[in-house]
């Protein structure tokens, strides 16, 4: 059993209109999809900015009103709260978030922020909580001086790793990145990663890394479900998904991310360019009359994409992949 | 456009009438009865009983409500027990001076904070801006019936430039229009200076912060490396931008005038309808209260609708078309 | 590097920045020069200076805040000499900017047609109707598919994307010989962003103009960039072409950038972490190699005292000597946090 299943999850907003409000059509953030997070594995969930990965990514922690379907954790839907407060499921699913100064409050010391998930489920004595916040601290690569600092008194990696001991003080089973380190460095950024994957080889942790980055996507994650407008369009394995992409979308995503070959420029662009012009011109084939993502066909076992079977099909061969 | 300010327009109905009984209801819930104290002491309590009864003083409440609701739409807002005539003619001889006066102090209020909070968010951190904070610091600490007590005290007694009391002089209200106007502006000066002078705070320092914010802002940075000049840029891109939610603010502004009417009215003994208000709650005077009260109570409404009007004809990014 | 088409020539240029009082160098010593029809990137990670270096060049900088030395020559004038008036010369009509954050960089209360053709106000003599003529060409061309509307609507109306080809057009409008472009595809998508740069290498051949790319992107810079300048703790750490600085890139810092980036082959691997952190502008050393620290295990004798650029193949030069003896330690994994 997967240790998260998400099964036909969508997550409508209300538009409303007319003289009085009425609601007269919706905003479909999330559309209806279906995926599995397996325990210890790193699932990455791609798109660009307004494909709803970020309202997934919320409403598995529970912080989005779901529309309809189900998120299944040891067997029960926790898209009711009720489930969530009895399975004590907000201890077992943290999140870490884009933004580390602003998702850290200002006026806390680092002592108190790291130890809030503590003081909420776990309830120790003074002592043993601040033990606990200084081995955090540890694991994290932070000095036991930063305890009782203020969160603008770090830079941004240490801030970013700050809310990571925050979000493992409870022992979560899975965590929720949120572009984790899409705001910094480079240099940053490969130490966080590194700290991300050190945790979770340590723990067992589970992520669902949200990002817009394939490149950090390609290095963290097992299996990748790309998302277009709400819907799911392509779902695979690493392999799968950047060595053969089937969805136009997928490889429009692909061919976008620069190369840091200059040899291969040129090639590099008259792809992307020739990409593009498939994406523009063969929307009908793609997308269903209304525009959407069609329903997913699994291709292989590992591999589904969002496309009638027969075309599904037919691209699958060519790039010869084994049938289901 | 239109939809919206009247969809805006209709909530103000509920609220109206959620208004009106809670003032009802407060001003029955105030202690004593119109009658004790204002007539003669030695009256016969009998006699009083009796005056509470034809006055439907006894009935229960909702049905002294509807009773007011139905004379309040005949125009008829009941009797003032204190002076013994319609409130309806009382209020109206008084909302005129009020009126003027409001006026006249928002008038001078923004002729004053305009400049001055453009001035100092401009020359930030320099002298004429310390003075001006300095300005505001103080005139916000001080209480606004302390201002007017000082400034009538200097100004009135002490130099005895302007009169301390009254709307119009003795003289002036038997003569010529010409005297009359006169004499009312001349009753209104000193009241509007003072009472502009403690309004000019706070959108003082709410524009003083919005053209700071504006000057800092990427898209004066942007006109900045067009090259445009920095006149042009203040002209065209801070003092529009930082004048904006000023602009929205002046509906709420109203509130805080008829707020001040009341103290402002009091100490010069100005006789408006916030002078009337303090007087009727004194002598219990139940009708005119309520009358008051709605009055301002709507008058807050209609400010808050404005504000709501304003901001959406200003503002591009809640116009809504 | 000294040739014709020359058109901006950075010689020595620090710019101080007051912090309680005392100046300290946010850029150092920048020397730098671009041509026309080329594209020159500058790179590096958040506090290098490169953004100092384009807003030192805007002259955008609060002359009271601010310590300005060198001298930036563009096209026979000493920008640095200039007042606030003679520089508004320049911005706007000879150089171009682009911003970082397309959504704040535009007034949000004017409309797109406004804030284009504001820039042709004080440049140039065309009458009302040329103007707008002038708009509509221009929102076309940086790729706007239909031109007059957008000219009518609001910035809140457009997309990230748009806004960021409204922001182009702003720079362009007066056919400048420089544009600096600061970060222009940070805030958008990748494919935005691919489409973006395509506008810049198109508006660039047209206009024979010269462009300064900044960004800490190096997937952007291989992709668009004809000439690169590595920045490091406020100075130029390598230069040269792009060629030349990802086929064979000489200074540690450059080396140790481009192995942090997750790569096709490392899918496995720890990423490479550059020890230690980049000193803050008050403890910026005065003397010896910026980057010492975070190469611990090079022995000292391997720097120079005062680092200098040293050239190693034609156009390409690279700061301090310690290039030459840099190589990063066995161990690639155990580099950890």
């Amino acid at each position: 059993m997967s240790l998260i299943e998400i099964k036909d999850l969508k997550v409508h907003y209300p538009i409303r209109t007319g003289f009085w409000n009425r609601i007269t059509d919706s905003v479909r953030a999330v559309d209806g999809i279906t995926f599995n997070i397996e325990a210890g594995e790193t699932y990455g969930l791609v798109g660009e900015s307004g494909s709803g990965k970020s309202t997934t990514g919320k409403s598995v922690v529970g912080l989005e009103k779901v529309t309809s379907g189900s998120i299944m954790y040891k067997g029960v839907d926790i898209t009711k709260k009720a489930n969530r407060t009895k399975l004590d499921y907000n201890q077992d699913v943290q999140m870490i978030f884009q933004d580390s100064l602003s998702s850290l409050n200002p006026r806390k010391r680092i002592e108190d922020i790291i130890a809030e998930p503590l003081r909420n489920f776990e309830h120790l004595s003074k002592d043993d909580e601040k033990l606990r916040v200084l081995q955090l601290l540890d694991i994290v690569g932070l000095d036991a001086d930063a305890l009782y600092k203020y969160p603008h008194q770090f830079s941004g990696g240490q801030r970013q790793r700050i809310g990571v001991a925050r979000a493992v003080a409870t022992n979560p089973k899975l965590i929720i990145a949120d572009e984790p380190v899409s705001a910094l460095d480079l240099s940053v950024q490969a130490q966080v990663l590194n700290f991300m994957k050190k945790i979770q080889r340590e723990f067992g942790i589970s992520y669902l890394f949200i990002s817009h980055d394939l490149g950090v996507v390609r290095h963290m994650c097992n299996n990748i479900a790309i998302m277009n407008r709400g819907r799911l369009v392509e779902i695979g394995t690493r392999e799968d998904i950047y060595n053969h992409p089937l969805h136009i979308y997928t490889k429009r995503l692909l061919a976008a991310i620069p190369e840091t070959n200059v040899n291969q420029r040129a090639a590099h662009r008259a792809s992307r360019l020739a990409v593009e012009k498939i994406y523009q011109e063969q929307q009908s084939k793609y997308y269903d009359e209304n525009g959407e993502a069609f329903p997913l066909i699994q291709v292989s076992p590992t591999h589904a994409v969002a496309l009638p079977e027969n075309i599904a099909k037919q691209l699958a061969s060519q790039e010869g992949e084994v049938q289901a | 456009m239109w939809k919206t300010i009247l969809r805006r327009f209709l909530i103000m109905i509920p609220e109206v009438i959620i208004l009106s009984i809670l003032v009802f209801l407060l001003a029955k819930a105030m202690p004593g009865d119109p009658f004790t104290g204002s007539i003669n002491p030695k009256a016969d309590p009998q006699q009083i009983h009796h005056l509470m009864k034809i006055n439907g003083l006894y009935d229960p409440w909702y049905q002294q409500y509807w009773q007011w609701v139905v004379h309040l739409f005949h125009g008829n807002l009941g009797n003032s027990y204190q002076y013994q005539e319609p409130v309806t003619r009382l209020i109206a001889g008084r909302a005129g001076n009020t009126l003027w006066l409001a006026l006249f102090t928002m008038i001078l209020t923004y002729a004053f904070a305009l400049p001055m909070g453009v001035f100092a968010g401009r020359h930030e951190g320099k002298l004429p801006d310390t003075i001006i904070r300095v300005y505001t610091y103080v005139t916000y600490c001080i209480p606004f019936f302390v201002i007017l007590v000082i400034g009538i005290w200097i100004f009135g007694y002490v130099f005895g430039w302007f009169p301390t009391t009254g709307s119009i002089s003795a003289e002036a209200s038997g003569s010529g229009w010409l005297q009359t106007i006169g004499s009312r502006f001349y009753h209104i000066l000193l009241p509007g200076i003072l009472g502009a002078l403690f309004g000019t705070v706070n959108i003082v320092q709410y524009l003083r912060s919005e053209v700071i914010d504006a000057k800092g802002s990427d898209y004066v940075r942007t006109a900045r490396s067009k090259g445009v000049p920095s006149k042009d840029i203040y002209r065209h891109h801070i003092f529009r931008n930082s004048l904006l939610p000023i602009a929205a603010f002046a509906g709420y502004s109203i509130t805080g005038l008829l707020n001040g009417s009341i103290f402002t009215e009091t100490v010069f003994s100005y006789p408006g309808m916030g002078l009337l208000f303090v007087n009727s709650i004194s002598y219990r005077d139940y009708t005119v209260i309520t009358a008051l009260v709605l009055i301002y109570g709507i008058l807050n409404l209609i400010g808050t609708l404005l504000s709501d009007i304003i901001l959406s004809i200003v503002d591009p990014r809640i116009r809504i078309e | 590097m000294e040739t014709a088409s020359n058109f901006l020539n950075i010689k020595d240029v620090s710019t101080a920045f007051k912090i309680n009082g005392q100046f300290y160098d946010a850029i150092s010593h920048i020397n730098l020069q671009v041509h026309h029809d080329e594209i020159l990137a500058i790179v590096g990670e958040s506090g290098c200076g490169k953004s100092t270096l384009a807003t030192t060049i805007m002259g955008l900088h609060d002359p009271a805040e601010t310590k300005i030395s060198g001298e930036i020559d563009f096209e026979g004038t000493n920008l640095l000499n200039l007042d606030d008036d003679g520089y508004n010369d320049f911005r706007g009509a000879k150089i171009g900017m682009i911003f970082q954050d397309p959504l704040s960089a535009l007034n949000p209360l004017k409309r797109i047609e406004d804030q284009i053709s504001e820039v042709m106000d004080y440049h140039t003599s065309l009458s009302k109707e040329e103007k707008h003529e002038r708009v509509l060409q221009l929102l076309d061309e940086v790729g706007i598919v239909n031109p007059k509307r957008t000219a009518h609507q609001f910035p809140h109306e457009l997309s990230g994307g748009m806004r960021q080809r409204v922001i182009i057009a702003i720079a362009i409008a007066c056919k400048p010989d420089l544009i600096i472009a600061d970060e222009p595809t940070t805030a958008l998508d990748v494919t935005i962003q691919a489409q973006i740069l395509d506008v810049l290498r198109d508006i660039q051949k047209e206009n024979h103009a010269g462009i300064i790319l900044i960004t800490h992107d190096l997937g952007v810079v291989a992709e668009t960039a004809d000439r690169v300048a590595v920045m490091y703790a406020g100075q130029i750490v390598e230069e040269g072409t792009a060629e030349q600085v990802f086929n064979t890139p000489e200074h540690p810092y450059t080396r140790s950038l481009l192995r942090s980036m997750p790569q096709r082959d490392n899918e496995n691997d720890d990423l490479y972490v550059i020890k230690g952190n980049v000193p803050s502008l008050q403890k910026m050393p005065s003397t010896g190699d910026r980057f010492a620290p975070r190469i611990p295990w090079v022995p000292a004798s391997a720097h120079e005292e005062n680092p200098s650029m040293h050239e190693v193949a034609p156009g390409h030069e690279v700061r301090c000597t310690c290039y030459k003896e840099f190589s990063f330690p066995d161990e690639k994994g155990s580099v950890t946090v």
